[in-house]
């Protein structure tokens, strides 16, 4: 396998230009001869499969909830980054580029990542054309907030829910092409393989989740966009359904996996509170703009915290990092609170949580001040936990969130198998080992609205495609595949319910490859997950049958991927020799326990490919070359 | 916390449905109400039967999938709350409680407590837009739009696409859900240019849907978990009363 990155020569700032002048074009008249399937209909997908449908290629979007509306960008919250510098405090295409690579620990493509930058105008012009309703001040001018550790405010929202105008945006421009009947949308349907005609990725098999039936779309470039694998811990802020299955079936069939270790744990997230629980809540990053974290000075303090004394409580972070303080990073602040539970300084049931305390800011700026900002995410706080955040501080603990690894692409998105396009949270590009608050909306719509439409017309236009259709015999061995699969799940019939597989499975990730990792559990990781995996084949309980809706199916199909994944996150977790952004290794560490990077010896992308279930896969390295920036210790302090 | 469920099971579309009742004798106060389905199912499939199906993804009241009518109520007893948030210390030891799927001719169950809302989005295709293709878009500061109009928009823009509103109607209408849309729209200059042909539009595929009239009994308000407010239908109304008499 080559990793060709595709990166355009000549000086970072002109390299997109270049490089958009560079690539072939389709005529016009020719792009309705041209079909793309598009799986996901997410921020990614649906921009991407709206824009190519408006340049007018023939397009396929699949989602597997009912409705594209639903995605899981529905529920972002804070807001999304551009560098229009509308508040004269000094941002530019180059700061946020900066503050991007820095962020992401230098393991990023600076390339890659200062492209995002330059479109990250064009999202905010293009979504305010679409009537999306950003926060405005009373000039009527657009409102910008600071958000996630950045120094400059950039981040455009939309009260806390900034990803569900986005997403809404981005739908109502797929709706239009579905209405034009230029996209043709397929809900509740899964794909479950991809399909490869001559070394090019040719259309994908599905199922559709209503009546069980397996469908199949052929077309001249498939596009991933669905999503990241944050559930592969089994509780997340992601929503229930997000899983890895077609990234996952992907790499199987050769497209590389690049860093899957690099996973982002939130800091703000509310606290486990029992077994059953199906998922974690996420409090918006944005609170800590104006709460307080801490944790009292002594293990065990079990007082209400507002009978905890000033000079009793340590606000950890304001300590540990002044000049950032609340705000440092995401993988510091998670970590942070890490380190204080396990001194037993937690608080909450079980232990596992600190407080974030609003108590100054009300004294400071008043209760409807405060509700203002945040009224919404303080009434879902009071609704999942019965307590009054105006009354008493909240608690949160860190959530696995959002991962940085993905399918490896190339500069143009596509991954190491020809014709198959990755973006969003799916691909590995743009965030190296560390993603910063507000980025993964503008890296989605800047990979669908902004960066797919050039690159796959360069791709299509360079690339001899013969018709292929759905009788091929490389379609009804997909389907063959794919099929045999859930026959072997339906045959099963052991004693065990999918879920109860799931939790075991997210609880060994989140134990041995979570927060903190060192080589010792990660080999055990590697130990037990197998052990899980063959259980499940034997002792998996799936009732019902595939031709039917059965939702117990559609589960154990992803956790089945997930079993597999598992192992290949834990092989790039333990081969990663140095700790960098989201991938903290014990071993290495400087003596005030921050993070120590290696850039000697993993100054690279990890891309691996698959070998065979069980078996450790290849590594290849995609070295990063900084011709730009320097490579520095990333400090907050 | 113990309780019993009665729960409408219906194999598919065609097939008739009914309740069927079932005890839970360990739930916490804690769970969501979609977490004690999730635990009940648990136990129904060790025990062998088929896990009662039902929608959900983001579990916190924004993706609009989860759509139970709990006692009677869309999304249940909680004020502004979608059946994802409600947690089960709004319930009592011992308490009854009925679960039915959306009921609307438009929203055809497709088993148990699931339903097809695919006609919310045929209704956004007919018009549910500002047609503007990607590129080209002017600086986004180039039209300011004053904080108090923005704000309108943005109380039409939360609708989540639930479909309570329509369960809760009797008419079965599709109104409240319509004229969220036209309305975000219609208090924006981006939509001055379609406004017109917009809600003739939309109004068109919303009947073509067979969702009702509206009859001003405001239990699409209530039910709505977004406090969307009814009189984004009057507007709407008088919208659509210009539109056709200029037509
Ligand atoms: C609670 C929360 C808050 C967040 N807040 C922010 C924020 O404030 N700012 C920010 O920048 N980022 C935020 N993020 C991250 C951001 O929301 C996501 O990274 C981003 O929205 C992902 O978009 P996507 O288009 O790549 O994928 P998704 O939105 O996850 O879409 C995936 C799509 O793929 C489809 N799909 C998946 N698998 C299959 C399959 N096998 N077959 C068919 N279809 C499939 C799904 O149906 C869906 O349509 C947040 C994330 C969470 C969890
Ligand atoms: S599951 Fe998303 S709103 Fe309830």
């Amino acid at each position: 396998m080559k990793l060709d990155s595709r990166v355009p020569t000549g000086p970072l700032e002109s390299k997109w230009e270049r490089h958009q002048f560079e690539m072939k074009l389709v005529n016009p008249a020719n792009k309705r001869k041209f079909k793309v399937c598009v799986v996901g209909s997410g921020l990614a997908g649906a921009s991407a499969a709206a824009t190519l449908a408006e340049l007018g290629y023939e397009v396929d979007c699949l989602c597997f909830q009912d409705s594209p509306r639903r995605a899981h960008s529905i529920a972002a919250q804070g807001g999304i980054n551009a560098a229009k510098n509308y508040q004269n405090d000094g941002d530019s295409v180059y700061r946020l580029f900066y503050d991007t690579i820095k962020g992401g620990d230098f393991r990023a493509r600076e390339a890659n990542v200062y492209r995002l930058a330059q479109v990250s105008e064009n999202i905010i012009d293009q979504c305010v054309a679409q009537g999306v309703p950003f926060a405005r001040e009373y000039g009527g001018h657009l409102d910008n907030r600071s958000f996630g550790g950045a120094q400059v405010s950039r981040t455009f929202y939309a009260r806390g829910q900034t990803g569900q105008q986005l997403l809404l945006g981005a739908y109502s421009a797929l709706a239009r092409q579905i209405g034009r009947g230029t996209v043709k949308m397929y809900p509740r349907t899964e794909m479950l393989d991809l399909v490869i005609v001559d070394g090019k990725a040719r259309g994908v098999v599905t199922r559709n989740l209503v009546t069980g039936a397996m469908g199949r779309f052929a077309a001249d470039a498939v596009v991933l966009a669905t999503g990241g694998y944050s559930n592969v811990f089994n509780l997340s802020t992601n929503a229930v359904g997000c899983n890895v299955t077609a990234s996952y079936r992907a790499y199987k069939h050769g497209a590389a996996f690049a860093n899957p270790c690099y996973t982002q744990i939130h800091p703000t997230c509310i606290p486990q509170s029992g077994d059953y629980q199906s998922k974690l809540t996420l409090m918006s990053e944005s609170l800590r703009n104006d709460g307080r974290v801490w944790v009292p000075r002594e293990a065990d303090d079990k007082r209400d915290p507002r009978e905890i004394p000033e000079d009793e409580r340590d606000y950890y972070l304001e300590r540990k990092y002044p000049s950032f303080g609340n705000l440092a990073p995401r993988d510091i602040a998670s970590r942070s609170a890490k380190e204080v539970c396990d001194e037993g300084r937690g608080v909450g049931p079980g232990g596992r949580g600190v407080f974030l305390d609003f108590a100054d800011s009300i004294q400071r700026l008043g209760e409807s001040s405060i509700r203002e900002r945040y009224g919404n995410l303080f009434e879902m706080y009071g609704r999942i936990t019965g307590e009054n955040p105006y009354q008493r501080p909240m608690r949160i603990y860190p959530a696995p969130h959002y991962t940085m690894g993905g399918l490896w692409v190339d500069y143009n998105l596509m991954s190491t198998l020809p014709g198959l396009h990755v973006l969003g949270e799916a691909n590995f590009s743009d965030h190296g080992a560390n993603r910063l608050g507000a980025s993964a909306l503008m890296q989605g719509l800047a990979d669908g609205y902004f960066v797919i439409p050039y690159t796959i017309g360069h791709y299509l236009a360079s690339n001899a495609l013969p018709k292929v259709d759905t009788d091929h015999p490389e379609f009804q061995a997909a389907e063959g595949r794919a099929c045999e699969k859930i026959n072997r799940l339906l045959a099963v019939q052991g004693g065990r319910t999918v879920d109860s597989f799931h939790q075991e499975l997210g609880k060994l990730c989140w134990d041995y490859c979570g927060m903190a990792r060192n080589r010792d559990g990660l080999s055990k990781a590697l130990e037990l997950i197998p052990q899980l995996r063959s259980e499940f084949w034997e002792n998996v309980k799936v009732p019902g049958s595939g031709a039917q809706f059965n939702q117990s199916l559609e589960r154990a199909g992803r956790v089945a991927d997930f079993l597999e994944f598992a192992e290949l996150l834990c092989y790039d977790a333990r081969d990663r020799e140095e700790s960098c952004g989201g991938h903290f290794r014990e071993e290495h560490q400087t003596g005030e326990g921050e993070a120590l990077r290696n850039d000697d010896d993993y100054c690279y992308a990890a891309a691996w490919e698959f070998d065979g279930v069980g078996k450790k896969p290849k590594l290849h390295k995609e070295n990063l070359v900084f011709e730009n920036v320097a490579l520095a210790v990333r400090s907050y302090k | 916390m113990r309780l019993t469920l009665e729960v409408w099971r219906q194999l598919d579309a065609q097939t008739a449905g009914m309740f069927e009742t079932y005890e839970v004798p360990d739930a916490s106060e804690h769970m969501s109400f979609l977490e004690l389905l999730d635990h009940l199912n648990e136990s129904l499939v060790r025990d062998g039967q088929e896990p009662i199906a039902f929608d959900s993804d983001c579990r916190e009241g924004i993706c609009g999938m989860c759509s139970l009518v709990v006692n009677g109520v869309p999304h249940g007893p909680q004020r502004a709350t979608t059946v994802c948030q409600l947690h089960m210390r709004e319930f009592n030891d011992g308490d009854r409680i009925v679960v039915e799927p959306w009921r609307a001719g438009p929203f055809p169950v497709i088993r148990d407590l699931v339903v097809d809302r695919t006609s919310f989005d045929r209704i956004i295709e007919a018009g549910g837009y500002v047609a503007v293709n990607t590129g080209g878009a002017p600086d986004a500061n180039a039209v300011p739009i004053g904080k108090d109009e923005a704000d309108i928009a943005f109380q039409a823009a939360v609708c989540i696409g639930c479909g309570a509103c329509v369960a809760a109607c009797k008419n079965a209408s599709a109104m409240l859900f319509v004229s969220a849309k036209v309305a975000q729209f219609a208090h924006l200059p981006q939509g001055q240019p379609e406004r017109k042909r917009r809600v003739r539009d939309m109004v068109g595929q919303m009947d073509r849907e067979g969702f009702g009239g509206c009859t001003n009994t405001y239990d699409c308000e209530g039910a709505c978990p977004k406090e969307i407010p009814v009189r984004f239908i009057a507007e709407m109304n008088r919208g659509f009363l210009a539109a056709k008499i200029t037509e």
